[in-house]
């Protein structure tokens, strides 16, 4: 299983440019092409900002300015929710190059997650000038979590990715389950509301079962709240995130042989 | 000598996972059956026990029907799937042409899509850079390359794909079928590029129908039958053993056909009977007695007062065993067996081939041929002998007939029977006249390419 998981590493040139060539797709024959990485991100922070100050103002205490607390969860959501449908979807829609061509599957599922990525790392440019605008971010070393954060973000992302995209080859209706499941998931994590209420507080426990609470509270705190509190959930989360990967890969690996039949 | 691919009792069964198409997880979680649902219902050998080694630097061919397997070993070979047993062992890069262009993506240009699929096939970055112009160059595609692939039409999508492959310079070419993408000009230019790869002593293994190109590309050649080796060895011999076989199944196939065809008109009053009533006023009010009127009937069928009855046709080859399959230019002849239920004096036995167009090849009968009934009685055998069986590949009907000299029909038999003609010559036409080519001196052909004619 090491062995196969080091294809990984030596087909990353490959990787790199399917995932460039995703994110190319993606905007190719709209008039903006690239600019709608940054233009998604920007219209949705403004449509946020005039609902939440203007048509139904959220005055809650600490989480001022609304739409930018919400952004710092809304943003890496996006990322995993996004990852996971597409690598659920990543070897049937691949199943040309799974059947045809030597090649290894798991990049499928990876592109997905990574394409994703970027356009995470790209939305940042729309959310960081907001909060330094709004003097919510701090210039301290506590920045440096972020890219732990979205190192773990990653890992348990891809984990679960490879685990859907193997099981959707078998079982067509997970892509059904999953968007249902999302939506679920969405709001039992604290992005639109904050961790901090009283009565979130009161739920801690079960609130600290969702992986993506502490990856979604970490977010905040570094971006928007000041002193990271919570590293020892993130570090915890990204042990687990490691075992969850290579449980994952162990099964994409079990299941590889029937993709190029199943598919 | 070494060899770049080596199979050792290699089998692939294939599963067929539970009845439905699909599975979901919903039912599975329900009926408690995650496990049985991720594990094959069915299983289907495509290939069983198959042993080949093929010797680095040679040109290795593979063929067979429909469904042998030829593509599963390919497949394996490439490592898209694994054997369910058995070794594979392949030396060398690999470059598999199975389906062109698999990997490309419709919204990105030709250019890019070049880049992605030479990496695909394990070429660095800098290495397709090197290559690109050639690449494009090959594939014919240098100004429509910044474009969309989605815009290419199916032939430029092809050719791309196979430029992009055959230029990875692989030490082991897999090759499945795909000489059949482009026109005359651009599969002449696959052709070349494989005969350079041959004289840079690079393995190819190609995977086809068309059994001349096997004959005169490759050093070697399996024949994979139901998923085994059937033959292996010198290609023009397995081609002969795979041709022989399929001669064989063509004529139970021929068999079964006339069979079903007679059985069908053998019942009495049938459609044909019935259409005979109708028809049978008009035959002897034709401009002259005896013509080969019926022949020009379309429908096959069968007719007659059976007065003389013809109990059975069959088609002689050469050495009087019957056939159903012959060869331009082989002897052969239709014998058919009689019976006159009284005595007559009055008769003609007549033949007639026509082709899958429905045109006459030849007809004659003993009439038209001048031969003087006397007297026919009981069982009898007629021969209709061809020295020469001189008609180009395809499919012939055969019409027999007994009948009276003013076209009354005793037994008219339309269209029941059905022989085959092979021939290694592609020649067209609805007869071949015996013939042969004189040149004056100025005009040289290579001395080995020439094909036996017939």
């Amino acid at each position: 299983m090491f062995a196969t998981l080091a294809t990984l590493i030596r087909y990353r040139g490959l990787i790199q440019s399917l995932v460039a060539r995703e994110l190319k797709a993606r905007y190719r024959g709209s008039v903006l092409g690239f600019f709608w990485s940054f233009i998604n991100p920007l219209l949705l922070l403004l449509v946020y900002s005039f609902v939440f100050s203007t048509v139904m103002p959220n005055k809650t205490e600490g989480i001022q300015p609304y739409a930018l607390f919400m952004f710092c969860g809304i943003l890496p959501w996006t990322w995993f929710s996004a990852s996971l449908t597409e690598a659920t979807n990543s070897l049937i829609s691949g199943g040309n190059l799974i059947k045809k061509v030597l090649f290894p599957a798991e990049i499928l599922p990876m592109v997905s997650v990574l394409a994703n990525m970027v356009n995470f790392l790209l939305g940042l440019f729309i959310l960081v000038p907001g909060l330094i605008y709004y003097h919510r971010l701090h210039f301290t070393a506590d920045l440096l979590w972020f890219p732990v954060t979205v190192l773990v973000q990653l890992v348990f992302t891809a984990g679960l990715g490879l685990i859907l995209a193997a099981l959707t080859v078998h079982f067509r209706d997970i892509r059904d389950l999953l968007s249902n499941l999302l939506m679920l998931w969405f709001f039992a994590t604290p992005i639109i509301y904050s961790w901090r209420q009283e009565n979130v507080q009161r739920y801690k426990s079960l609130f600290n079962l969702n992986p993506f609470t502490h990856i979604a509270i970490s977010y905040q705190e570094i971006l928007f709240f000041g002193p990271v509190g919570h590293w020892k959930w993130l570090l915890a989360l990204g042990a687990a995130s490691v075992v969850l990967f290579l449980a994952g890969y162990w099964l994409f690996d079990r299941l590889r042989d029937s993709f190029a039949e199943a598919v | 000598m070494t060899s770049a691919i080596e199979l050792v009792n290699v089998s692939k069964i294939y599963r067929r996972y539970s009845g439905r198409q699909f599975a979901t997880l919903k039912s599975a979680l329900l009926q408690r059956s995650i496990l049985r649902d991720l594990r094959p219902s069915d299983t289907f050998p495509a290939l069983s026990e198959v042993s080949f080694s093929v010797p680095t630097g040679s040109t290795f061919g593979v063929i067979g029907r429909n469904g042998s397997g030829k593509s599963t070993a390919l497949k394996l070979i490439a490592g898209i799937t694994k054997p369910t047993s058995g070794t594979v062992r392949v030396e060398g890069r690999i470059s598999a042409l199975i389906e062109l262009g698999a990997g490309f993506h419709p919204e990105i240009s030709g250019r890019e899509n070049v880049y992605i699929n030479g990496i695909m096939l394990g070429l660095t970055k800098r290495q397709i850079q090197d290559r690109f112009d050639e690449i494009v160059d090959f594939a014919e595609l240098r100004e429509f390359i910044d474009a969309p692939v989605k815009t290419y039409s199916s032939g430029m999508y092809m050719r791309l794909g196979f430029a992009v492959a055959i230029h990875v310079d692989p030490d082991v070419l897999l090759v499945d079928e795909v000489l059949a993408v482009g026109d005359e000009g651009f599969t002449h230019k696959c052709l070349d590029k494989f005969a350079e790869l041959r004289r840079r002593a690079k393995t190819i293994l190609l995977v086809t129908h068309s059994l001349g190109l096997v004959e005169r590309f490759c050093d070697t050649a399996v024949w994979l039958d139901n998923g085994r080796v059937r033959a292996h060895g010198d290609p023009r011999r397995v081609v002969d053993a795979y041709l022989m076989d399929v001669e064989h199944s063509e004529e139970q196939l021929l068999a079964t056909e006339t069979a079903k065809a007679v059985e069908a008109t053998n019942a009495p009053d049938t459609a044909s009977q019935a259409e005979e009533a109708a028809h049978h006023p008009a035959a002897p009010a034709g401009p002259e007695p005896g013509q080969l009127m019926d022949m020009f009937r379309a429908t096959e069928g069968r007719w007659g007062s059976r007065d003389v009855e013809i109990t059975d046709v069959a088609f002689l080859g050469h050495n009087q065993e019957p056939s159903f399959v012959f060869h331009s230019g082989e002897p052969m002849s239709i014998r058919l067996k009689v019976r006159a239920h009284h005595g007559v004096t009055d008769f003609v036995f007549g033949v007639g081939l026509f082709n899958v167009d429905g045109v006459c090849c030849y007809g004659t009968n003993t009439y038209a041929e001048e031969m003087d009934p006397e007297h026919l009685t009981g069982d009898a055998e007629v021969t209709f002998a061809v020295d020469a069986l001189d008609l180009v590949e395809g499919t012939y009907k055969v019409d027999v007939a007994v009948h009276k000299c003013d076209g009354v029909p005793y037994d008219y038999h339309r269209l029941l029977y059905t022989f085959r003609v092979k021939s290694r010559t592609h020649d067209v036409g609805i007869y071949r006249p015996r013939h042969r080519w004189t040149f004056s001196p100025g005009v040289q052909f290579k001395p080995h390419e020439q094909k036996p004619s017939g």
